[in-house]
């Protein structure tokens, strides 16, 4: 059975929080295989990790999030991933994704404000050799995230009753 | 002045009055003025139409899709129900004579009625069951007799109980497997017998099986497809639960010719034709749809396995259905009736839960939970659930 289709993912990606005795009713499964399982997937890095999803605008902060496509100049061994890597150990870098199309590389940084994000792209990334070019957009209002809407549910409502 | 021009007569037909308010209405009534209730009341998909279907809907109407249909719906539509019902039901109907699309399964219900009752025909029903059964006999001014089914087999009907409820003036019966609202499912075997039941005795048989596809083990039989039973079958099939398509109001009816041809002189003075739009969303179900169909059925076949269970442990016997999206477990434990316990239930924890008795008098004792929402709705239920029966302990 391949890897992508198990439920048990989808009903841990849905909710990390759901626990082993709950999602062994869901699956009709023993919670001891659930258990075991949940650590194949982690020692074999099929889960790499469980995140709340954070509401940013309920939140007294002053996060300020920008996506960068970066251009890069390809290396001869080794393509992209070196220069990849190395962008992606900043710890402003909360995702990096290699793309096809107009630009290389995207960026997804987190900074305490404009100025500190713009510095990170001034002095961190585009001096970085290999990189030949960056757009940097700032991230005004959130949506959605992750799966999830930000706001409440829609305003179309089904009927709470129904034969 | 006025008084002098105020009827002596009641105008509405007796018949009419007889019905009674269903035992939905004023619970949801009350269940509409709360706020952040959780519903397991809900009798349909909780999934949005599959966005192709939807698509295919608003390309008709850009097309212009807007006139009226032949009676019998749009032959394209016909031919791929056939199809379908050929390939997965075994059971071949011809789309020229033998198929009619109709206003949702709930108008091939009434038509089919309509068609073949005469008063004083006896219908029989089981129940606990859907809640237009009864009613639609007794618009057509017909009887309807229920048979009623019981937890200890899981609510399934057997030719027995069949053959004790037939009297000469029997003339059909309504089959509904899957069923609303206790998720019961046949065998092959069952549906063998009661064919048999039906032959013996010369019944009409009228099956709504509009939830088949959502079986969750085993094949689902069909009726229609036993031998010597198409031709005393009406065949009862739609969408709206399969495909999530409640809301467009598509469904159809098979049956030999003359039957057919019976419904349809109901259907075309009453509703002339199902909405073309409709019919060209549930032509682009079946042809493309089958995949999400099956993705909604594993989806709620998890919701079943974790609301089932969890009534169990929480003290409310509950069998594992084996179709439909309904679990019906037992509340007689709490020492409350069907409405005491879901009308505190809400009012205490605010989860709405639809009281058995509104299904008929089987129901009493139990509640029916519908486990079609999101799983996160099934786990709020369930802690919810049982806070509350812990606290009538």
């Amino acid at each position: 059975m391949s890897i992508v289709m198990d439920p048990l993912l989808k009903l841990l990606e849905e909710h990390a929080l759901r626990t082993p005795v709950d999602l062994a009713k869901m699956l009709n499964l023993p919670a001891e295989e659930v258990q075991r399982r949940i650590k194949q997937y982690e020692d074999d890095k099929v889960i790499l990790g469980y995140k709340a999803v954070i509401n940013d605008d309920k939140v007294d902060t002053d996060l300020v999030k920008a996506v960068i496509e970066v251009k890069i100049q390809p290396e001869r061994e080794g393509g992209f991933d070196r220069i990849a890597k190395r962008i992606a150990k900043f710890d402003e870098v909360t995702s990096l994704f290699l793309m096809s199309g107009g630009y290389d590389l995207l960026i997804f940084v987190e900074g305490h404000s404009l100025r500190q994000v713009a510095q990170f792209v001034a002095e961190k990334l585009a001096t970085l050799d290999g990189v030949t070019s960056t757009s940097t957009h700032f991230m005004l209002k959130t949506y959605k995230e992750q799966g999830v809407m930000m706001d409440g549910p829609d305003d179309y409502e089904r009927l709470k009753i129904s034969p | 002045m006025p008084s002098e021009r105020q009827t002596k007569r009641d105008f509405v037909a007796e018949h009419v009055r007889s019905i009674p308010r269903s035992g939905i209405r004023d619970f949801f009534d009350i269940v509409q003025s709360m706020d952040n209730v959780v519903s397991l009341g809900i009798g349909e998909p909780g999934f949005v139409t599959p966005w192709h279907i939807r698509e295919a809907a608003i390309f008709a109407l850009e097309r212009g899709k807007t006139g009226y249909t032949s009676n019998f719906g749009l032959l394209k539509l016909r031919r791929a129900i056939c199809a379908y019902l050929k390939e997965n039901y075994h059971v071949e109907y011809d789309p020229n004579a033998e198929v009619l699309v109709t206003v949702g399964v709930s108008e091939a219900l009434d038509i089919a009625l309509r068609a073949i009752v005469n008063p004083g025909d006896e219908v029989l029903y089981h129940e606990p069951c859907y809640v237009s059964y009864h009613p639609s006999v007794v618009l057509t001014h017909g009887i309807g007799k229920a048979i009623r089914t019981r937890p200890e087999n899981k609510f399934a009907l057997t030719a027995e109980d069949i053959a004790a409820s037939t009297t000469p003036r029997t003339k059909a019966i309504v089959l509904n497997f899957p069923s609303n609202p206790t998720g019961a499912t046949l065998t092959r075997e069952d549906v063998e017998k009661i064919a048999r039941v039906c032959v013996d005795n010369d019944l009409l048989v009228i099956t709504d099986e509009i939830y088949s596809e959502l079986t969750y083990s085993g094949q689902h039989t069909s009726i229609a497809a036993l031998p010597g039973m198409k031709e005393r079958t009406i065949f009862l099939h739609g969408f709206s639960k399969a495909f999530a398509m409640t809301g467009f109001r598509i469904g159809y009816a098979c049956a030999p010719a003359a039957l057919t041809e019976a419904m349809l002189r109901v259907h075309q003075y009453s509703m002339l034709c199902a909405s073309i739009i409709s019919q060209e969303a549930a032509l682009e179900a079946l042809q493309k749809g089958l995949d999400d169909m099956a993705t909604m059925r594993e989806q709620y076949r998890l919701r079943r396995n974790f609301i089932v269970k969890s009534f169990n442990e929480i003290g409310l016997p509950c069998h594992m259905p084996n179709g439909a999206f309904y679990a019906f477990p037992s509340v007689r434990e709490t020492g409350l009736t069907s409405r005491e316990f879901a009308v505190q239930l809400l009012e205490q924890q605010r989860v709405a839960v639809v009281p058995g008795d509104a299904f008929g008098p089987g129901g009493e004792g139990h509640v029916r939970a519908s486990y079609s929402g999101p799983m996160s709705d099934m786990e709020k239920a369930a802690e919810r659930i049982a806070q509350f029966v812990k606290g009538l302990k």
